[in-house]
Protein backbone atom coordinates (compact mmCIF):
# COMPACT_ATOMS: atom_id res chain seq x y z
CA UNK A 1 0.00 0.00 0.00
CA UNK A 2 1.54 3.56 -0.91
CA UNK A 3 0.07 5.52 1.94
CA UNK A 4 1.79 9.19 2.76
CA UNK A 5 3.51 7.69 6.10
CA UNK A 6 5.18 4.59 4.11
CA UNK A 7 7.16 7.18 2.11
CA UNK A 8 10.14 9.74 2.53
CA UNK A 9 10.05 12.60 -0.01
CA UNK A 10 13.14 15.02 0.28
CA UNK A 11 14.12 17.90 -1.62
CA UNK A 12 17.93 18.10 -1.89
CA UNK A 13 19.27 21.77 -2.60
CA UNK A 14 22.44 21.91 -1.27
CA UNK A 15 25.21 20.42 -2.89
CA UNK A 16 27.47 20.25 0.23
CA UNK A 17 28.99 16.82 0.76
CA UNK A 18 27.66 17.33 4.74
CA UNK A 19 24.11 17.60 3.60
CA UNK A 20 24.48 15.07 0.99
CA UNK A 21 25.80 12.37 3.51
CA UNK A 22 22.85 13.42 6.22
CA UNK A 23 20.19 12.89 3.51
CA UNK A 24 21.70 9.83 2.22
CA UNK A 25 21.70 8.51 5.92
CA UNK A 26 17.93 9.10 6.06
CA UNK A 27 17.49 7.37 2.26
CA UNK A 28 19.33 4.47 3.17
CA UNK A 29 17.79 3.81 6.67
CA UNK A 30 14.19 4.38 4.73
CA UNK A 31 15.38 2.06 2.11
CA UNK A 32 16.10 -0.80 4.74
CA UNK A 33 13.20 -0.26 6.43
CA UNK A 34 10.67 -0.99 3.33
CA UNK A 35 9.58 2.99 2.61
CA UNK A 36 9.26 4.05 -0.63
CA UNK A 37 11.30 7.42 -1.66
CA UNK A 38 10.96 10.13 -3.75
CA UNK A 39 14.28 12.85 -4.48
CA UNK A 40 13.84 16.14 -6.37
CA UNK A 41 17.15 17.71 -7.15
CA UNK A 42 17.81 21.01 -7.01
CA UNK A 43 20.13 23.70 -8.07
CA UNK A 44 23.53 23.21 -6.08
CA UNK A 45 22.31 19.42 -5.02
CA UNK A 46 21.67 18.87 -8.80
CA UNK A 47 24.98 20.00 -9.66
CA UNK A 48 26.90 17.88 -7.21
CA UNK A 49 25.26 14.48 -9.20
CA UNK A 50 27.59 15.34 -12.58
CA UNK A 51 28.69 12.11 -13.47
CA UNK A 52 32.14 14.03 -14.09
CA UNK A 53 32.71 15.32 -10.55
CA UNK A 54 30.06 13.06 -8.16
CA UNK A 55 33.37 12.05 -5.94
CA UNK A 56 35.00 15.04 -5.91
CA UNK A 57 35.36 17.18 -3.20
CA UNK A 58 31.70 19.45 -2.90
CA UNK A 59 32.77 21.41 0.64
CA UNK A 60 30.80 21.82 3.69
CA UNK A 61 27.89 24.10 4.73
CA UNK A 62 29.67 27.09 6.44
CA UNK A 63 28.29 26.57 10.09
CA UNK A 64 30.78 23.10 9.61
CA UNK A 65 33.69 26.41 10.66
CA UNK A 66 37.16 25.54 10.49
CA UNK A 67 36.85 22.88 13.18
CA UNK A 68 34.14 21.12 11.77
CA UNK A 69 36.05 21.02 8.29
CA UNK A 70 38.98 19.08 10.70
CA UNK A 71 36.64 16.78 12.12
CA UNK A 72 35.35 16.01 8.70
CA UNK A 73 38.45 14.99 7.01
CA UNK A 74 38.59 12.32 9.80
CA UNK A 75 35.46 10.56 8.91
CA UNK A 76 35.17 7.47 7.27
CA UNK A 77 32.51 6.74 6.37
CA UNK A 78 31.24 5.73 3.07
CA UNK A 79 30.80 8.42 0.37
CA UNK A 80 26.92 9.48 -0.05
CA UNK A 81 26.83 8.52 -3.91
CA UNK A 82 27.41 4.93 -2.34
CA UNK A 83 24.94 5.12 0.32
CA UNK A 84 21.95 6.00 -2.12
CA UNK A 85 23.55 3.32 -4.96
CA UNK A 86 22.83 1.07 -2.16
CA UNK A 87 19.78 2.80 -1.09
CA UNK A 88 18.43 1.65 -4.79
CA UNK A 89 19.84 -1.85 -4.54
CA UNK A 90 17.88 -2.25 -1.31
CA UNK A 91 14.84 -0.42 -1.90
CA UNK A 92 12.21 1.67 -3.63
CA UNK A 93 14.54 5.07 -4.02
CA UNK A 94 13.41 7.51 -6.85
CA UNK A 95 15.88 10.26 -8.28
CA UNK A 96 14.52 13.12 -10.29
CA UNK A 97 16.49 16.48 -11.25
CA UNK A 98 14.50 19.44 -11.06
CA UNK A 99 13.58 20.67 -14.59
CA UNK A 100 14.05 24.26 -14.06
CA UNK A 101 17.75 23.69 -11.90
CA UNK A 102 18.25 21.98 -15.20
CA UNK A 103 18.06 24.66 -17.58
CA UNK A 104 19.60 27.25 -15.25
CA UNK A 105 22.64 25.13 -14.38
CA UNK A 106 22.94 23.81 -18.36
CA UNK A 107 22.91 19.85 -17.34
CA UNK A 108 22.15 17.93 -20.31
CA UNK A 109 20.32 14.77 -18.61
CA UNK A 110 23.47 12.83 -19.88
CA UNK A 111 25.64 14.61 -17.94
CA UNK A 112 24.23 12.95 -14.58
CA UNK A 113 25.19 10.40 -12.84
CA UNK A 114 23.13 7.04 -13.56
CA UNK A 115 21.82 7.50 -10.26
CA UNK A 116 19.32 9.98 -11.19
CA UNK A 117 16.44 8.31 -13.07
CA UNK A 118 15.17 11.01 -14.81
CA UNK A 119 13.74 14.72 -15.40
CA UNK A 120 10.82 16.15 -13.46
CA UNK A 121 8.77 18.86 -13.14
CA UNK A 122 7.65 19.91 -9.58
CA UNK A 123 3.75 19.00 -10.29
CA UNK A 124 5.06 15.39 -10.97
CA UNK A 125 7.30 15.40 -8.09
CA UNK A 126 4.72 16.54 -5.86
CA UNK A 127 2.37 14.14 -7.53
CA UNK A 128 4.72 11.23 -6.02
CA UNK A 129 6.02 12.81 -2.93
CA UNK A 130 2.55 13.04 -1.14
CA UNK A 131 2.06 15.56 1.61
CA UNK A 132 5.48 15.89 3.78
CA UNK A 133 7.93 17.18 2.14
CA UNK A 134 11.30 17.77 3.64
CA UNK A 135 14.02 20.19 2.24
CA UNK A 136 17.91 19.90 2.58
CA UNK B 1 20.09 -30.50 25.88
CA UNK B 2 21.25 -26.90 24.63
CA UNK B 3 20.62 -26.16 21.28
CA UNK B 4 23.70 -24.38 19.30
CA UNK B 5 23.21 -21.89 17.17
CA UNK B 6 25.69 -22.06 13.84
CA UNK B 7 27.33 -19.23 12.82
CA UNK B 8 26.69 -19.05 8.81
CA UNK B 9 28.62 -16.29 7.81
CA UNK B 10 30.44 -13.58 10.25
CA UNK B 11 30.86 -9.86 9.89
CA UNK B 12 33.55 -7.56 11.36
CA UNK B 13 31.76 -4.10 10.88
CA UNK B 14 33.99 -2.86 14.08
CA UNK B 15 34.86 0.78 13.34
CA UNK B 16 32.27 1.18 10.46
CA UNK B 17 30.60 4.09 11.26
CA UNK B 18 26.31 4.59 11.26
CA UNK B 19 24.48 3.13 8.72
CA UNK B 20 27.81 0.12 7.61
CA UNK B 21 27.16 -2.08 9.89
CA UNK B 22 23.22 -2.03 9.21
CA UNK B 23 24.34 -2.13 5.60
CA UNK B 24 26.57 -5.14 5.76
CA UNK B 25 24.04 -7.15 7.70
CA UNK B 26 21.25 -6.29 5.03
CA UNK B 27 23.53 -6.92 2.41
CA UNK B 28 24.92 -10.75 3.82
CA UNK B 29 21.01 -11.33 4.56
CA UNK B 30 20.07 -10.83 0.77
CA UNK B 31 23.40 -12.87 -0.37
CA UNK B 32 22.44 -15.79 2.18
CA UNK B 33 19.44 -18.28 2.04
CA UNK B 34 16.56 -19.08 4.13
CA UNK B 35 17.80 -20.39 7.62
CA UNK B 36 21.00 -19.28 7.77
CA UNK B 37 22.46 -17.32 10.66
CA UNK B 38 24.35 -14.26 10.23
CA UNK B 39 26.59 -12.90 13.00
CA UNK B 40 27.41 -8.97 12.68
CA UNK B 41 30.26 -7.24 14.98
CA UNK B 42 29.67 -3.32 15.53
CA UNK B 43 31.05 -0.79 17.78
CA UNK B 44 28.61 1.55 16.09
CA UNK B 45 26.24 2.92 19.20
CA UNK B 46 23.45 3.47 16.38
CA UNK B 47 23.27 -0.44 16.07
CA UNK B 48 22.06 -1.18 19.17
CA UNK B 49 18.80 0.33 17.98
CA UNK B 50 19.03 0.65 14.35
CA UNK B 51 19.92 -3.86 13.63
CA UNK B 52 16.86 -4.36 16.06
CA UNK B 53 14.77 -2.51 14.43
CA UNK B 54 15.21 -3.66 10.76
CA UNK B 55 15.31 -7.07 12.01
CA UNK B 56 11.80 -6.65 13.29
CA UNK B 57 10.72 -4.77 9.96
CA UNK B 58 12.32 -7.22 7.53
CA UNK B 59 10.53 -9.96 9.27
CA UNK B 60 13.77 -12.32 10.48
CA UNK B 61 14.84 -13.19 13.53
CA UNK B 62 17.24 -11.83 16.47
CA UNK B 63 18.82 -14.81 17.70
CA UNK B 64 21.11 -12.94 20.38
CA UNK B 65 22.34 -9.84 21.18
CA UNK B 66 26.18 -9.75 23.38
CA UNK B 67 28.54 -7.21 24.55
CA UNK B 68 32.27 -8.74 23.39
CA UNK B 69 34.94 -6.66 24.31
CA UNK B 70 34.14 -3.56 23.10
CA UNK B 71 32.22 -4.36 20.37
CA UNK B 72 28.65 -5.83 20.17
CA UNK B 73 28.00 -9.23 18.39
CA UNK B 74 24.19 -9.38 16.66
CA UNK B 75 23.07 -12.56 15.67
CA UNK B 76 20.32 -12.69 12.67
CA UNK B 77 18.62 -15.84 10.95
CA UNK B 78 17.50 -15.27 7.54
CA UNK B 79 13.43 -16.30 7.49
CA UNK B 80 12.19 -15.07 4.47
Amino acid sequence: MDRDDDRLSLVLSSGTDDRLTGAAVLVVGAAAMERKVEILLQFWALDSFRADRITKDHGLSPEAGTEGQTLWEWHEGMHWSEMLRQAKEIGDVSIHACSLSMDLLKIAPEDLDPLVDDVHGVAAFLAAAGAAITFV
Amino acid sequence: MTQVTEVTRSIDARGMPCPGPLMSLIGAIREGSIGDVIEVLSTDAGSLTDIPAWVTKASHELVSVTETDGATSFVVRKMR
